[in-house]
């Protein structure tokens, strides 16, 4: 690891000056993080760890809103009683990143601030067309993500909270890579409070997309058969030791009719 | 720069000055002379390192030690009681030759622990399941699982 | 089974006693290589060739010499008078010369040869400052196109990877008789032909190799801990071969040692720089690897294309095989890698069968990858593979029931002689495939089978009845194969005033519970509780000597060494007691740790014959000397033949091609057992090892750039807890006929049945959609590859 400066700012106000000072990086849980530096594949001068601001904590439920602070362990979703009654998908989703250390330490906000092309939590928010909030603004699901670990966010920017719609109904089915258990497919299946479906795949190209071939299908039919006998074209999907983008297209039908099975 | 650090390591206050790229594993094991936590690789996949942090298990090789600033950590040496008895986990992995080098013992055991804090009635798919951040290459898991349930009908009376 | 907390005197051999060294393990007080410290100690980091393939025009540590804590930077042009890294075993080409051989630089020599190798030690106040400075070195490289595939390596028109290697080949080798095979083939009613790869594997001990090295300026002596296999072995090659030391001016600790699976015998140039610079520095030095330097710089295993051919008569009998492998030596000779695909890999090509005449050639061929060596079962893996696939196969087509082919050609009386060298001594192969049939249910399997079908499931069932050459084995015969060491064990008994006894032997334990299972032996024999015996291993400085601890044979080798220690305390013991009790030596029995006088109730404890020897007063002085301390070298006249049955059965889900285990049922003939625990334990351990790799794990290279694109668990799939099932294993006995404890050794048995089992029942369980072959691991992106093309897509 390289030489590194530490902050712990206690309002998210200093953070961000601290932050547009430095040009340092905002350390959540750090579990992508620190481990990207151990490796020297990062080298940020100065570290502003989040952990002590108040206002990135808890969940809530907020009518028909279920509101995630950005710096909710994904052990803390998992377990939530209040994610579970809005929005069980997600607690589902979050039990299975990473492992169990990880998710002792990993943070929502921080997930999606890294956008790494195969994390689950963005699948979850392209599908549920959830908001992210940050210090400076309200981002929608649908202009957060740039692209292979790039999002919309400023560079002193920080994500304060998901603000999720309670969706009618959800489920995520994930195809974990043999080695890192990363999503080699993830796909997050959501039936809105208006009825239309949205589906989010995340692992399979450079950054989560909608399936929406899927989604057609399964506005007309909201049925594993359904969702299986839908063709993905492999143009665009990533392709390694793990899977071609051919497997990859074949998965994504298979785990969005596994999503939709668990719906039902 | 230095950040000043202060924390309880296995129930005692530790107060150092460290240098902020510290790993949380490197401060024990460096500062404190805490050698049983491991560290068997740099991706945080293997689990070795695992510690508790204010009663969760975490990867101390994947955690920087100002990040446990004013944290309770637990590492291997802390299960003992002072009188020599070892944790039921401990006992229960020797009694079901759940090790064989040993290096990944800790880390293991630290783990096991947690899971049964949160799932005392485990099955061997549920333990498992949650032992998936933790590698073992010479046991090929079977007795591990065999001593997490021992010891998790042990501690749960 | 049972464990037991306290054993009693001579039933403690066969008891599942507990271990003695966990106690240290489940308390954070083990010391592995990277816990122990030493005052003004520094760290070591490698700086490492970034290139497959490379010509160094130049190298500049100038400005990584100012960089802040930097102590010294060494590169090859500093290491004067150090030789390469030596090669343990001469193979001799069909050609009648001696293997092409290299040299082995501990540091690269104007050109390096696979991405990781070794170029600067740079030594440092601290690892970090170690990094940093080595990121100042500057090496100009001169890229050089690279081969990794053994079989490109040995093409024409290659890059050539070594001068002294023409063709980068370093010995074509065969075994076997060619014209007798070539004529029943003529003659086969059937031929079943495989085109096998094994697949290359990284070996991922959870500890990373590491080592501290210090010399003693007043002293002019070595002190070096390394987390490795075999200290002897290591300081043998290390002094006399590279450095030119004199042995007893270096002591080599392997302390506790976390894994090794092979992947520390061998002497690297980490630790071998390291001592060299440590005397230049007069500071201690350590380095501890990084899980990513572990992928690049450790020995790697396997690595074999292989064309087998069985010929069969219309009932299925074998009448001959014939087999062609190319094996993949990586850039350099690692400490044994020449006789792994040929002295044990060929010589196993029998079987348990009784194959009449087998002929087998081997190519092998340098490329610019990390060396392959041994690792876990190390060329009887391979030779298992390609066998227990070829029997499979042959059933499948000629159909005959995969246990009938195997019960039509086992061998039945002993001692057998195979056509590939090997005599086997004992073994009852058709009792372990009749257990294991029984533990795998396999009556119940097609019930299981169709009610998986019925859910969408593909079932399979594969077997594999495998044999296996351990307890490596009579010196000579090993030198007269080209071995360059020999091969028996040292131990050494020591019996202190009151009794309680120290054993110090050579075998080193990373794992095994050798300070458990030998002492249950000497608790055994003398009679004394095993909490009063300490087992002392893993220290040039305290043991005699040691070949170490691989291939199976500590208990067989290093554990005879041990018995022969014993008889000789036991026959001095009873020279003692014969005087005390004033009665002739040949009257004195000695049993349950008392010696009597025979069809008497005159008699002494052991521990009373024990002061006598070191208090001597009423002692026979004049014929007999004091002290209880007896040292045995034992070399064995034959290897042992472990061998058994492993069923697997799969359930394949042809959606993802996710390859579920969902039963393994392992029945093995180790011999006599000391501590069933124990070897329950390395069975588990060496199954779920070849359940990685049938499955899960291979190392990649990219064909064009030589980069290793599995370089990090990331990549790399080793198993978890969740992806291997519990273990259904048991044992039958048939004790070893040469060695006195009847042993025959386990440590590899499960890693080198498990591989061809799992992928005969994936293949069992592909059969109905027409998959008959694809290549190993059975990842479910593999899997689902072959059930397409099966399929007829591409």
């Amino acid at each position: 690891m390289y030489a590194v400066e530490y902050q712990q700012p206690t309002n998210l106000a200093d953070a961000a000056s601290i932050l547009a000072s430095t040009g340092g990086r905002a350390l959540a849980g750090g579990q992508s993080l620190v481990a990207a530096m151990k490796l020297r594949l990062s080298q940020p001068g100065t570290l502003v760890d989040l952990s002590l601001i108040p206002d990135l904590k808890g969940i809530r439920r907020n009518g028909d809103r279920l509101v995630i602070g950005a710096m909710a362990k994904h052990a803390e979703v998992a377990s939530s009683d209040v994610v579970k009654a809005a929005l069980p998908a997600l607690a589902g989703l979050a039990e299975g990143i990473g492992d169990r250390q990880v998710r002792n330490m990993g943070t929502i906000g921080g997930s999606l601030a890294n956008n790494d092309p195969a994390a689950d939590w963005p699948a979850a928010v392209l599908a549920c067309n959830a908001t992210i909030r940050t210090n400076q603004r309200a981002i929608g699901a649908g202009e957060f993500f740039k692209g292979m670990f790039e999002t919309a966010l400023a560079p002193d920017e920080i994500v304060t909270a998901v603000d999720f719609p309670v969706v009618q109904r959800a489920a995520y089915a994930k195809f974990p890579n043999p080695a890192s258990r990363f999503a080699l497919v993830g796909v997050f299946v959501a039936q809105m409070g208006d009825g239309s479906v949205r589906v989010a795949v995340t692992g399979a190209a450079p950054s989560v997309f909608r399936a929406t071939a899927i989604e057609d299908a399964l506005a007309k039919s909201f049925t594993p058969v359904a969702a299986k006998g839908v063709k993905v074209g492999a143009d665009g999907l990533n392709s390694d030791l793990h899977g071609s983008a051919e497997y990859r297209a074949h998965l994504i039908s298979v785990m969005a009719s596994r999503a939709v099975v668990a719906i039902a | 720069m230095a950040v000043s650090l202060a924390m309880t390591v296995n129930g005692k206050p530790v107060n150092a000055d460290v240098d902020p790229r510290t790993l949380l594993v490197e401060f024990l094991r460096n500062n404190l002379g805490l050698t049983g936590t491991h560290v068997g690789c740099d991706t945080a996949q293997c689990g070795a390192c695992t510690v508790h942090v204010d009663g969760n298990a975490v990867k101390s090789c994947n955690v920087l030690a100002v990040q446990a600033q004013g944290a309770n950590v637990l590492t291997i040496e802390g299960l003992i009681a002072e009188d020599g008895t070892m944790h039921p986990m401990q006992a229960a992995f020797r009694d079901c030759h759940g090790l064989q080098c040993g290096f990944c013992t800790p880390g293991m055991v630290m783990s096991a622990i947690d899971l049964v804090n949160r799932h005392p009635g485990a099955d061997e798919a549920t333990i498992r399941a949650e032992l998936e951040g933790n590698l073992c290459r010479c046991t090929g898991y079977h007795n591990i699982v065999k001593a997490v349930r021992q010891a998790a009908a042990v501690m749960g009376k | 089974m049972g464990a037991n907390d306290t054993a009693t005197m001579t039933s403690v051999v066969g008891q599942s006693v507990l271990r003695k060294e966990d106690a240290r393990f489940l308390t954070g007080t083990g010391q592995y290589t990277d816990d122990v410290s030493m005052p003004r100690q520094t760290y070591a980091y490698f700086l490492r060739s970034p290139h497959a393939h490379a010509n160094i025009d130049s190298i500049d540590v100038a400005k990584a010499k100012q960089s802040p804590g930097v102590v010294d930077i060494f590169t090859g042009a500093d290491l004067q008078g150090v030789n390469g890294l030596p090669c343990g075993w001469l193979i001799t080409g069909t050609d009648g010369k001696p293997m092409n051989e290299p040299p082995h630089p501990v540091l690269a020599q104007g050109k390096v040869r696979y991405v990781g190798d070794a170029v600067a030690l740079v030594i440092a106040e601290s690892p970090a400052q170690a990094k940093d400075a080595a990121e100042q070195i500057v090496v100009d490289y001169d890229v050089l196109p690279s081969a990794v595939d053994s079989l490109d390596a040995l093409a024409d028109g290659a890059p050539q990877i070594h001068e002294q290697a023409p063709g980068n080949r370093c010995y074509t080798w065969a075994l076997g008789d060619k014209a007798a095979v070539d004529a029943a083939f003529a003659n086969a009613a059937h031929v079943t032909k495989i085109d096998i790869v094994n697949n290359r594997l990284i070996p991922n001990a959870i500890e990373p190799r590491a080592a501290l090295a210090h010399y003693d300026r007043a002293n002019d002596e070595y002190t070096l801990y390394v987390a490795n296999q075999n200290p002897h072995v290591e300081r043998l090659l290390m002094t006399a071969f590279v450095l030119g030391l004199p042995e007893h001016k270096v002591r080599v600790i392997a302390p506790d040692v976390g894994g090794g699976f092979g992947s520390k015998i061998y002497l690297y140039p980490e630790e071998t720089a390291m001592v060299f610079a440590s005397k230049k520095i007069h500071r201690p030095i350590k380095w501890a690897a990084e899980r990513s330097e572990s992928f690049l710089s450790d020995a790697h295993g396997r690595d074999h294309v292989t064309h087998a051919e069985l010929a069969l008569d219309k009932d299925g009998k074998f009448l001959a095989m014939r087999v062609h492998t190319t094996a993949n030596m990586g850039a350099y000779l690692s400490t044994f890698a020449s006789c792994i695909p040929t002295i044990l890999y060929a010589t196993l090509l029998a079987g348990q069968y009784t194959t009449p005449a087998i002929y087998c050639e081997v190519a092998a061929a340098f490329t610019n990858t990390a060396p392959v060596d041994a690792y876990r079962g190390a060329g009887r893996p391979e030779a298992t593979y390609v066998v227990e696939r070829i029997v499979s196969q042959a059933a499948m087509e000629m159909g005959i029931a995969q246990d009938e082919i195997r019960r039509r050609n086992f061998v039945r009386e002993f001692p057998y002689q195979t056509p590939v060298a090997l005599n086997y001594d004992i073994g009852d192969y058709e009792q372990t495939l009749d257990a294991a049939m029984e533990m795998a249910d396999v009556a119940g399997f097609p019930a299981r089978k169709a009610e998986a079908q019925k859910r969408g499931k593909l079932r399979g069932l594969g077997y594999a009845a495998y044999i296996e050459a351990c307890g490596l084995a009579p010196s000579n015969i090993a030198g007269a194969l080209g071995a360059r060491a020999g091969l028996f064990e040292a131990g050494q008994v020591r019996v202190h005033p009151t009794g309680s006894v120290t054993v110090f032997t050579g075998s080193h334990s990373h794992g095994q519970g050798h300070e458990t299972t030998f002492a249950q032996i000497v608790a055994g024999r003398l009679g004394v509780p095993v909490e009063n015996v300490s087992v002392v291993h893993g220290d040039t400085g305290r043991i005699p000597f040691g070949m170490g601890t691989y291939g199976s044979r500590s208990l067989a080798v290093g554990g005879t060494a041990i018995v022969k220690a014993l008889d000789k305390i036991v026959a001095k013991g009873k020279k003692i007691a014969a005087h005390l009790l004033e009665a002739a030596e040949s009257d004195i029995e000695f049993r349950d740790g008392k010696f009597t006088v025979a069809g008497t109730d005159r008699s002494k404890a052991f521990a009373e014959i024990a002061l006598s020897a070191y208090v001597p007063h009423n002692y026979p002085l004049g014929t007999l000397e004091p002290g209880l301390d007896e040292t045995a070298f034992y070399d064995p006249t034959n290897f042992t033949y472990p061998a058994g049955t492993h069923i697997c059965e799969v359930e394949i889900d042809p959606d993802t091609g996710v390859v579920d285990v969902v039963a393994f049922s392992a029945c093995d003939d180790f011999g006599n057992i000391i501590n069933p625990m124990i070897v329950e334990g390395q069975v588990h351990g060496g199954v779920a090892q070849g359940l990685g790799q049938a499955l899960r794990e291979q190392c990649v290279y990219d064909r064009d750039s030589g980069q290793l694109l599995t370089g990090s668990l990331m990549d790399y799939a080793l198993p978890r807890a969740d992806d291997v099932p519990s273990f259904n294993v048991a044992t039958k006995v048939t004790p070893c006929t040469h060695n006195p404890l009847g042993a025959k050794g386990c440590g590899e048995a499960g890693a080198i049945g498990a591989p061809a089992a799992m992928m005969n029942a994936v293949m069992d369980a592909l059969a109905p959609v027409g998959v008959t072959h694809f290549d190993m691991p059975a990842s479910p992106y593999r899997v689902w590859n072959a059930i397409r093309a099966a399929h007829g897509h591409a």
